[in-house]
């Protein structure tokens, strides 16, 4: 820790972009729910604490990157950039909408701050590795690249071919972060493709791997100064996360995996993020 | 012609010299790298025969070697081009583009970023390594993605020049190249620019419009199409995506018979694309010769190229029947 907020208002900034994402999807009437939620601590360390960043100048020549190769958790990603100040929480609504630059797949080239465009899975940590050795030969010591990943996504081949290359040229400042929720669209993930054991995977392919509740924004940040503290190898987070998060009847219940909340739905799950689950009383009751 | 500065003014019974298209690719990659400092590369376990071993020995710092992996070698590529990199990538063109098109599609031309794809062995005159390892789709493939340019020299010259005009066009972009040796027609004079077609003989009854290896061929059968009355306009065409709408619309309006030449499948490859543009600007009666829905096999490459009619035999006798039904 050491940023500009506190622990408690990282956590009520979590809930926040929570909230945004429910009203997101359900005035998009389609888009994914789970991934989006469970990833509202990751986003809120990254983009209030770890990322080194500048909503204003988002071509800063020295600003960190963070890849979301798991682009359909995009909603998450723009909540938190509107929140950080990249563009108005109004455009928020426009989300999967014609025209709008908040597509259902992030592209680069229609939202500034986006980095690169995915959706087809597998690819993020390539590009990172590039993104690395292209660092490396311009002499950039200090910058950092972030990867978000789902855990179903690395299913894909492209994710272990990257692995290998980062590891083989040492690109410690790639660090990795796993979006641990154990589903994908077909069911559980130990179902569909038996992934474990997850750690020793990225362990035996030469990386650093630091396993966290990513639903614990504290552990996140510390993750992250840890693997920027490592200069031998890149780092793998596996971010141990609830699919859903903050919504009890979404949590870890895969058929949340691919779809919105409908009119009653999304009131139920603001209520429950505005009182914490009932444990306070909301502010609009 | 002699503007266009190529070695000779006659080609039958004209000596001339082979080289492997893939040759002036490495050329030229040395050169671009020695010009600007940005120019990276990057190789799928193929760097000599892709003969990328030129960039790799004078700039090791700037070399990636990414073993067997096509889809994390256009990845990586695109990682490099967000960077301000100019990075070529180079494999044989079965697996790169044929491994890797989506990968291409979305990291690359979606995401707008300028890698330099570069696929090496392509056509039949692979020869011995059999059909696994002849590309002949690989036009089809590129050109069939939006921001994609797509090139195929006629030669090591041309390939030299295209490789130094690709790294300062900063553009999504394939170029295929050939294994075998090809012959040399062009030299260092020989106009080459991204997006143009060149007219390498003039003509009046007839346009032959060529990409790559096929140039040669087209070139050969003119002359033995004069000897049979017939006056052929040859088109050079390295450049298939952006087509060169004018020069081929001016010299068609001209002759109003076309023939096109390529070592690929003609469905979506060069005659695919000249068949759709003249189909709707100006239809004529076309034939195309290239690759008709088949896979390869091995052999040597003179018999394979005998056996999908890929030589200026076929050219002429496909455009003295055209000549024959259109009159």
């Amino acid at each position: 820790m050491g940023g500009k907020y506190s622990l408690e208002e990282l956590e009520i900034k979590a809930n926040d972009i929570r909230e945004d994402i429910i009203r997101m999807l359900e005035y998009a009437g389609s888009g994914h729910s789970a991934g989006p939620l469970g990833l509202a601590d990751i986003f809120t360390a990254l983009y209030f604490d770890v990322l080194k960043h500048d909503p204003a100048k988002p071509n800063w020549g020295e600003r960190d990157i963070l890849l979301l190769s798991n682009g359909h958790c995009v909603p998450v990603r723009y909540a938190a950039m509107a929140h950080a100040g990249y563009f108005d929480k109004n455009e928020l609504m426009t989300l999967r909408q014609f025209g709008s630059r908040l597509q259902g797949h992030p592209e680069r080239t229609k939202l500034p701050g986006l980095e690169s465009t995915s959706g087809p899975l597998g690819s993020g940590l390539s590009q990172a590795c590039g993104m690395s050795l292209a660092m490396r030969m311009n002499s950039e010591n200090h910058r950092w690249i972030y990867v978000i990943m789902g855990d179903g996504e690395l299913d894909e081949g492209n994710v272990w071919e990257a692995a290998m290359l980062a590891s083989k040229y040492k690109l410690h400042n790639i660090i990795g972060i796993i979006d641990r929720n154990n589903i994908q669209i077909d069911g559980p993930t130990e179902k569909v493709m038996p992934l474990e054991d997850l750690s020793h995977k990225w362990e035996s392919f030469g990386w650093n791997v630091i396993d966290i509740d990513g639903n614990n924004i504290e552990a996140v940040i510390d993750a992250c100064s840890m693997g920027r503290a490592n200069t031998t190898k890149p780092t793998m987070i596996i971010a141990q996360t609830i699919p859903g998060k903050g919504v009890d009847f979404m949590e870890y219940d895969f058929k949340w995996h691919g779809k919105p909340p409908d009119h009653d739905q999304a009131k139920k799950a603001l209520h429950e993020l505005r009182t914490l689950g009932g444990k306070i009383k909301g502010e609009h009751e | 012609m002699s503007d266009m500065h190529l070695v000779h003014q006659r080609w039958t019974d004209t000596k001339v010299l082979m080289e492997p298209i893939r040759k002036g690719f490495g050329r030229g990659l040395k050169s671009a790298g020695e010009k600007d400092e940005n120019v990276v590369a990057a190789c799928a376990d193929l760097t000599d025969s892709t003969q990328m071993h030129l960039f790799k020995e004078a700039f090791a710092e700037r070399f990636v070697e990414i073993g067997v992996a096509e889809q994390n070698l256009v990845t990586v590529g695109a990682g490099l081009a967000a960077m301000g990199k100019i990075p070529f990538v180079s494999s044989y063109a079965a697996f790169s583009p044929g491994r890797n098109w989506e990968q291409i599609r979305t990291t690359i031309c979606l995401n707008d970023q300028p890698v330099n794809i570069i696929g090496s062995h392509a056509g039949v005159s692979v020869g011995p390594d059999g059909a696994t390892h002849q590309m002949l789709e690989d036009i089809t493939l590129m050109r069939a993605l939006p921001n994609m340019t797509v090139i195929a020299p006629g030669d090591s010259i041309e390939a030299e020049k295209a490789t130094v005009a690709l790294a300062k066009y900063k553009k999504p972009s394939y170029m295929r190249l050939a294994r075998e040796g090809t012959a040399i027609i062009s030299t260092d004079k020989t106009p080459f620019e991204i997006g143009k077609a060149y007219i390498y003989t003039q003509g009046s009854d007839m346009t032959i419009i060529a990409t790559g290896t096929m140039t040669y061929q087209a070139l050969l059968a003119s002359e033995m199409l004069f000897k049979q009355g017939i006056d052929a306009e040859v088109i050079h065409c390295p450049t298939i995506k952006p087509l060169d709408a004018a020069t081929i619309l001016r010299s068609v309006k001209k002759t109003k018979l076309v023939i096109t030449a390529e070592e690929h499948q003609v469905n979506g490859g060069l005659g695919g694309a000249i068949s759709e543009f003249l189909g709707e600007h100006y239809p004529v009666p076309m034939r195309r010769v290239g690759v008709r829905d088949k896979f390869g096999q091995s052999g040597k490459p003179e018999e394979l190229l005998e056996e999908y009619g890929l030589t200026a035999k076929h050219i002429t006798f496909t455009a003295v029947k055209l000549h024959e039904e259109a009159r």
